[in-house]
């Protein structure tokens, strides 16, 4: 049977792991190739990087830590953040990522999906969607509304209907993130989360509130997500992934085995 | 030397680097004769079985890989690579190589998601010299949409399940083949590419 995936998201900033709240007051917590070793060395499923630097100038820099953590961990990771162009998907994807994430990149301009998934097929194209409770309206009847640049510009479209298409144009996978969710640790939007896996064919990861290994239960149980996101949790030591992954097997989720 | 066909395909580059991670000398190449020359050949893949085909046959790849095979030099396919050696696909009706018969299917629509993505187990049917030492429990990562039906039982080494069962790896003589990417699935798959490193090619 298929495992349900925990994939570790990893914040990069000129180089350096970082973990944010609300986008907000970056702190430092290590080197990415570091702890990419020993999260995979730990057995997580998958792992995100995400370039946060607010520079273009940064990009030669993420390419090396992307090359790096390819010549050092043997399973799929993805890099996402500051991706705009095919030439950009291709550097990163040549550098070892086995996917890329486009997300502002896509919503500008959707042909990117399209484009991206002829180049270099759709399992290497993930859609990465940040959506924010709203009042349902008539442009908006899933009640959900899609947000770019960090969560800072609405643009009166809505999130299930955004997801649709992007499956249609090539998206391989989703990674769904809560704006309000995210940075809370108070657990997954569960709703939005299951409104928009239950309804797309493709596989969908759940983004942004993880805190304890019961909130990776619900998500899973309650909301149909095939893969989860986490990051806090485990970067400042609260949990290791052997705890999370002893849980969810006591709670008959299948995981892949640590050992 | 182990030679990774190139035929402009994804995913070579990963193959390459888990190949030499274990200090094993590996080169990336599409030159016939470096290919002819190898101790063991990898045919990785990922992308359309339609367009790999038609680059198979424009860089004349299909008559090197016939001729490693029927020379008894071990041969290991992986994920487009795999499905591309039965007979045809499913996916841009393509016509292929052949030299395991069977057809490559889509996954039903109705059933559960496509891609097939993430860490799955696989069912040991027979036994095999690369999966030597590998525990029963260990899951192996897949991504695919389409899976190889192999047409005769005695090519099917192990089986997964994905609302379907369907065979994940496949073996004749000196062929072997995994739907799975051994390059991306943590230390089983390390061991199955040592595994292979050091196969003669003989099975059954």
């Amino acid at each position: 049977m298929l495992s349900k995936r925990i994939i570790i998201c990893l914040d990069v900033r000129a180089g350096k792991t970082t973990k944010g709240v609300k986008f907000m007051d970056n702190i430092d917590v290590g080197d990415p190739v570091e702890m990419a070793r020993a999260y995979y060395e730990q057995g997580v499923d998958e792992l995100v990087f995400y370039d946060i630097s607010a520079s273009h100038d940064m990009r030669g820099i993420m390419i090396d830590v992307v090359r790096r953590v390819a010549e050092n961990i043997f399973i799929p990771f993805s890099v996402g953040g500051g991706i705009r162009t095919i030439d950009d998907m291709y550097q990163v994807l040549d550098a070892g990522a086995e996917k890329i994430s486009i997300n502002t990149a896509a919503v500008l301009n959707p042909d990117l999906i399209t484009e991206g998934a002829r180049r270099f097929g759709s399992q290497c194209i993930v859609l990465g969607m940040d959506a924010k409770k709203v009042r349902t309206t008539t442009i908006l009847p899933s009640g959900y509304e899609i947000v770019i640049n960090g969560g800072r510009t609405y643009m009166g479209m809505d999130a299930l209907s955004w997801a649709l298409m992007a499956q249609d144009l090539g998206a391989g996978e989703i990674c769904l993130n809560s704006i309000d969710a995210d940075g809370t640790t108070e657990g997954y939007e569960l709703e939005l989360t299951g409104l928009i896996s239950r309804r797309v064919s493709i596989p969908v990861i759940a983004s942004g509130g993880a805190g304890r290994p019961e909130h990776l239960k619900d998500v899973f149980l309650h909301s149909g997500a095939d893969a989860a996101l986490i990051a806090s949790m485990v970067h400042f030591r609260e949990y290791s992934l052997s705890d999370i992954k002893a849980y969810l097997k006591a709670e008959g989720i299948p995981v892949r085995d640590v050992t | 030397m182990i030679a990774v066909i190139d035929y402009r395909a994804g995913n070579l580059r990963s193959v390459h680097r888990a190949v030499q991670h274990l200090g094993i000398a590996c080169s990336i190449t599409s030159d016939a004769a470096k290919i002819r020359s190898a101790s063991r050949v990898i045919f990785p893949g990922v992308g359309a079985a339609g367009s790999a085909m038609e680059t198979i046959r424009a860089l004349k790849l299909d008559e090197v890989i016939r001729e490693v095979i029927s020379r008894g030099i071990p041969f290991l396919g992986i994920c487009l690579g795999t499905q591309i050696i039965l007979d045809g696909s499913e996916e841009d009706s393509a016509r292929c190589l052949g030299i395991i018969p069977g057809m490559v299917r889509r996954f039903p629509e109705a059933g559960e998601k496509i891609p097939h993505m993430g860490w799955n187990t696989i069912e040991v049917i027979k036994d095999h010299p690369v999966l030597q030492g590998i525990d029963t429990h260990a899951q192996f990562y897949f991504v695919h949409s389409f899976y190889p039906d192999a047409a005769n039982v005695e090519n099917i080494v192990a089986q997964t399940e994905y609302g379907i069962t369907f065979p994940s790896v496949l073996a004749r003589d000196n062929i072997v083949a995994t739907q799975f990417h051994p390059e991306k699935s943590g230390r089983y798959g390390l061991s199955l590419l040592k595994n292979f490193s050091l196969w003669d090619g003989s099975w059954g």
